[in-house]
């Protein structure tokens, strides 16, 4: 299992191969990706801060919960810190199972624990001037299904 | 002594990353209280805590959690990774 917390950027596609090269056993490996979104051109980037010790450790947790859950094989999770422009990618997760579903499942379950469970706070820069990110009820909400 | 960490918009309100603070409070509630009493920047940050979290040595935990033997104490908004 690979926790990554970093400001670099990373290789989507060769993560995953490396990912899938690691795991082999499996039948299948579901990976998520998330973008910055730019809002209909009215964003000019995202700036996330995350909280130093706190966050590795909070993932580490949400990913040992999932592998144990779903009887995984293997899980990545890689989330980027700092400025960040419109269509760059933020974050990513890999799960690999024996099955689709659970791969799919486990990579839904990291997805929404990452959301509200780890120390990462996301702000909004534009022409407008720059908001953090307020966190949904639905983002809670989403937790209750697990 | 325990050091106090505050992020995102507490962060910005407060002027301050972290600060190392001298308190007698048994609970997470009375360091807030004291905070508070401190000056207005405080009491903007600390104004509603339904928009707070709170974690103790890295690890999220209650506004009445006890202090006792915690080293570190970190304020910030709900999350918002993934």
């Amino acid at each position: 299992m690979r926790i990554a917390v970093q400001s670099a950027a990373f290789d989507l596609g060769a993560e995953v191969s490396a990912f899938t090269a690691g795991v082999r056993g499996s039948g299948a490996v579901v990976s998520f990706t998330g973008l910055v979104r730019d809002e209909g051109g009215t964003l000019s980037g995202m700036e996330i801060e995350h909280y130093p010790g706190m966050t590795e450790k909070a993932i580490r947790g949400i990913a040992e919960e999932a592998v144990r859950r779903w009887a995984l094989c293997d899980a990545l999770v890689i989330h980027r810190y700092g400025k960040l422009a419109p269509g760059e990618a933020i974050m990513m997760v890999a799960t690999a199972a024996p099955h689709r579903a659970d791969a799919f499942a486990a990579a839904e379950y990291l997805m929404d624990y990452l959301k509200s469970r780890a120390p990462f706070w996301k702000k909004e820069l534009g022409a407008g001037g720059e908001a953090w990110v307020a966190a949904k009820d639905a983002d809670e909400d989403a937790l209750k299904r697990w | 002594m325990i050091e106090v960490l505050y992020f995102a918009w507490v962060r910005e309100r407060i002027g301050l990353p972290r600060e190392k603070v001298e308190t007698a409070a048994a609970t997470v509630a009375e360091l807030v209280e004291e905070l508070r009493a401190r000056e207005e920047r405080y009491q903007a940050a600390f104004a509603d805590l339904t928009s707070l979290r709170v974690a103790l040595d890295q690890e999220l935990a209650s506004f009445d959690a006890p202090l006792k033997g915690v080293r570190e104490v970190a304020f910030f908004p709900p999350m918002t990774g993934g």
